[in-house]
């Protein structure tokens, strides 16, 4: 055995958020692990990879009894991660950042010859040939920062590679890219761990799956003898009839509309919006999908063009114009543009409507509103006192989700609404959308999950360009969008 | 070719100060030659360049400090007490020099780990930790001291005033300083950890770097900076002189030079050769001034609007390389 966990369990101010968990890896094995909201996953990764120290359990490294101390020891192991938010200096160099803390020196100065070689050697080595080692990372794509990442492990010799959540910045076309390396890494008898909730990745990759929830071992399988039925069940502990919710029985009346809009990265929309109807809006990153939600936002405003709502002009010249109109943004971002991240999460859910409404006015039916929506929408914490950043991913979601709904918005905009949150978590956001969306709002979403855009659409616009390249109706087909998204089929 | 083109790109953060000081020399000099002076004349290049020697070596010190995303504010306050422990260790005379320069090295490297310890072991801002360290120092003098005190051997003083041509010792002490501490940023793991820190505080200690060490390290090296111009400091009075930092302002100022040549004061990007051109700036500026005899006041004005100006600019071409 590479890597073996045993019995380890772990608390947080008193919480205990892991029970005796176990985990074993072998070489050249891709073991797969899922759990829901809170599971433990994330804290039982921090604890193989040293950045969190376990209460109680034990760790063992090719059969030798260890305990890091830090992530430096456990780097030093053998046992590199690559995290969900990426661990690079923008400003930096690709090989600056893959030697960062280890640079190679000779009589006390930083090799750079040594250092840009072997850069270039591992690169090389995955693949990667055509990215320079010279490259500042902060202008690399996310694909291509992701790679850095991975190379940053195998700088360090790594025999055990844990990613958490590898896929969840990555456009489709790039896991593809991800799948490759992932297996040319198997071969060379690296053992990985592999944290994601997509559960077709853990399909495609895995060797065997463990399954985690709430803190404890479900069950360990081999991904041969399993289904993703079983594996949902084991998850959520139910059996999940359907996933999606059911699509708008009759079309709404238009409530937004966009013509001839357009911006530095906009050019040409011609959009509507309707009450009642989910709009998905597919196509690659950076195709512009994000830029159409924050001009509607008014975050970077369209300086061309005309948006009407309701029927009547209106210039959206700032998010606070947005919010004012009734339109509520899900960024896709949400740790950087979603949370404040150190402040309660009751004040969390209630920044929209404190910065929109009068101080003066009614602060305790306002907070009571909001305690009725977090009730209501089944966030688990601690409290709603606790700072947000302990949430989990979803959770974190679904208070933004009720700061939004404190407003009564006409209009939604969310960009990836499931990104990086949990099959049980992601029921809930899909049926909060479709009921936001049957009780009058128009819903605009945003999906880079092709099962998503199709299963949550009544109808699909996809972008290319920065333009709208064409609209599909409800039961599309994935060839069509990514036809349409890569330009390779006409519009219908 | 490419390796040329990323070159100019590695220094194009630094690159618009030694722009503006180029900008202000011309202008300020046309100013000067119409008021019927010369700002090139060698009495003005030398007040010049000895004017930038002492912020210099503070502000070398405080890049560090502000790379790794900190900041020193008692620098000005390790000035006046080094200033002071140099004097009174030399009492006039040759011999006692050594212990006097060790003396001054040790007592600041001190400082530099108190600052640095109160900043990570204690987990106090560093804006706080600093202030208060320098304001203990700050009691300390002025219920030890009412005015100058110690005496600095002739031989010493000539640091202060002899020079090769136009350009005084002290200057190029500067310039070694500011060499080594150039070589220590982009050549050494040091260095390189220092800009890692200041960039992203977890993703250095994740990655490894022992974080702690290097803002401990960092508060070190800015500190005995301010011992250096202490020393210096000390030679060109002849004495030691309890008020002679924090009059100089050489806290805010250091603060500011570095701030002038790019460097971000949230950390993780800049370097030595930008302060060195925000020194150079901010003694043109004075120069210039003097040259003219314009109203002290108004010259303050002009420096502020020099500052705030240079951070907007800064801020402006970030925002349209896309860049947070």
């Amino acid at each position: 055995m590479l890597l073996e966990l045993s019995e380890v369990s772990k608390s947080f101010f008193g919480v205990r958020v892991l029970h005796e968990v176990g985990l074993s890896l072998q070489a050249g094995e891709v073991h797969a692990v899922v759990g829901e909201n809170g599971a433990g996953k994330s804290t039982l990764m921090k604890i193989a990879s040293g950045a969190y120290q376990p209460d109680a359990g034990a760790i063992r490294l090719a059969g030798q009894a260890v305990s890091f101390r830090g992530p430096r020891e456990a780097q030093a192991a053998g046992v590199g991660i690559i995290h969900q938010e990426f661990n690079l200096l923008p400003e930096r160099t690709v090989a600056q950042n893959v030697f960062l803390g280890h640079e190679p020196s000779r009589r006390g100065f930083v090799d750079r010859g040594a250092m840009h070689a072997r850069t270039a050697e591992l690169l090389a080595s995955i693949g990667a040939d055509g990215l320079s080692p010279d490259a500042t990372v902060g202008r690399l794509g996310v694909a291509q920062q992701q790679i850095v990442e991975i190379v940053k492990a195998l700088a360090l010799d790594a025999r055990v590679l844990i990613m958490d959540e590898p896929t969840a910045s990555l456009a489709d076309h790039e896991v593809q890219v991800l799948y490759a390396l992932v297996r040319k890494l198997q071969q060379r008898g690296i053992g990985i761990v592999y944290v994601s909730h997509r559960l077709a990745e853990v399909f495609d990759l895995s060797n065997r799956i463990t399954v985690l929830k709430d803190g404890r071992l479900v069950t360990t399988l081999d991904t041969a003898q399993a289904t993703p039925e079983a594996l949902v069940r084991h998850m959520v502990g139910r059996e999940l009839a359907h996933y999606y919710p059911p699509r708008a029985t009759q079309a709404g009346t238009e409530r937004l509309s966009v013509s001839g809009g357009g911006n530095a990265k906009l050019r040409g929309i011609e959009l509507r919006l309707c009450s009642g109807e989910v709009t998905g809006i597919g196509g690659l990153q950076g195709s512009g999908r994000s830029a159409l939600a924050r001009a509607l936002f008014g975050a970077q405003p369209f300086t061309s063009g005309q948006v009407l709502l309701d029927g009547r002009p209106i210039r959206l010249r700032s998010p606070r114009s947005a919010v004012r109109a009734g339109i509520a943004y899900v960024t896709e971002d949400r740790k950087a543009e979603g949370l404040t991240p150190r402040q309660s999460l009751l004040d969390n859910a209630l920044l929209a409507t404190r910065a929109v409404r009068p101080q003066w006015l009614g602060q305790r039916a306002r907070a009571a509103n909001a305690r009725q929506l977090l009730a209501g929408i089944e966030v688990h914490a601690a409290g709603e006192d606790q700072e947000i950043r302990y949430l989990s991913g979803g959770n974190q979601q679904k208070v933004i989700l009720a700061r939004w709904l404190a407003m009564t918005p006409r209009v939604l905009l969310f960009d990836e609404p499931t990104r990086g949150i949990d099959v049980g978590a992601k029921a809930a956001v899909h049926d909060l959308i479709r009921r936001l969306a049957s009780d009058g709002a128009a819903v605009l979403m945003i999906s880079s999950e092709l099962p998503e855009l199709l299963g949550m659409s009544d109808r699909i616009v996809v972008m290319r360009d920065g333009a709208i390249a064409g609209e599909l109706p409800a039961g599309a087909s994935e060839e069509d969008v990514v036809g349409l998204a890569t330009g390779t089929r006409a519009a219908p | 070719m490419t390796l040329l083109r990323q070159r100019l790109a590695a220094i194009d953060s630094t690159r618009g100060v030694w722009v503006a000081l180029v900008i202000t020399l011309t202008v300020g000099g046309v100013l000067v030659y119409a008021d019927g002076g010369s700002l090139f004349h060698q009495s003005s290049i030398v007040s010049m360049l000895q004017r930038a020697a002492g912020l210099g070596i503070v502000a070398i010190g405080q890049t560090f400090a502000i790379l790794a995303g900190s900041l020193d504010l008692s620098v000005a306050y390790v000035i006046s007490l080094t200033s002071l422990i140099a004097a009174e260790t030399m009492a006039g005379s040759e011999g006692n020099v050594p212990v006097a320069i060790a003396a001054v090295l040790a007592v600041s490297a001190g400082i530099g780990l108190a600052n640095g310890l109160l900043i990570t072991k204690l987990r106090i801002n560093a804006f706080i930790a600093t202030l208060g360290v320098g304001l203990l120092i700050k009691g300390y003098l002025e219920q030890g001291y009412a005015g100058p005190a110690g005496s600095v051997p002739t031989s010493v003083q000539r640091l202060g005033y002899d020079r090769i041509g136009p350009v005084p010792l002290s200057f190029l002490l500067m310039a070694a300083v500011a060499v080594a501490a150039w070589v220590v940023l982009q050549r050494t793991r040091f260095g390189h950890h220092t800009i890692a820190v200041g960039g992203d505080l977890d993703v250095a200690r994740l990655s490894g770097v022992r974080t702690d060490r290097v803002l401990i390290g960092t508060h070190i090296i800015c500190s005995i900076c301010a011992g250096i111009t202490g020393l210096y400091l000390a030679s060109r009075l002849g004495a030691g002189a309890p008020r002679v930092g924090s009059e100089g302002g050489y806290d805010l100022e250091s603060i500011a030079a570095v701030v002038l040549g790019g460097t971000v004061l949230a950390g993780g990007r800049g370097g030595v050769a930008g302060t060195v051109g925000g020194v150079a700036l901010l003694a043109a500026i004075d120069t210039i001034f003097n040259q003219l005899a314009v109203d002290p006041f108004f010259k303050q004005v002009v420096r502020g609007v020099v500052i705030i100006a240079a951070v907007a600019i800064y801020a402006l071409r970030r925002r349209k390389a896309g860049r947070p």
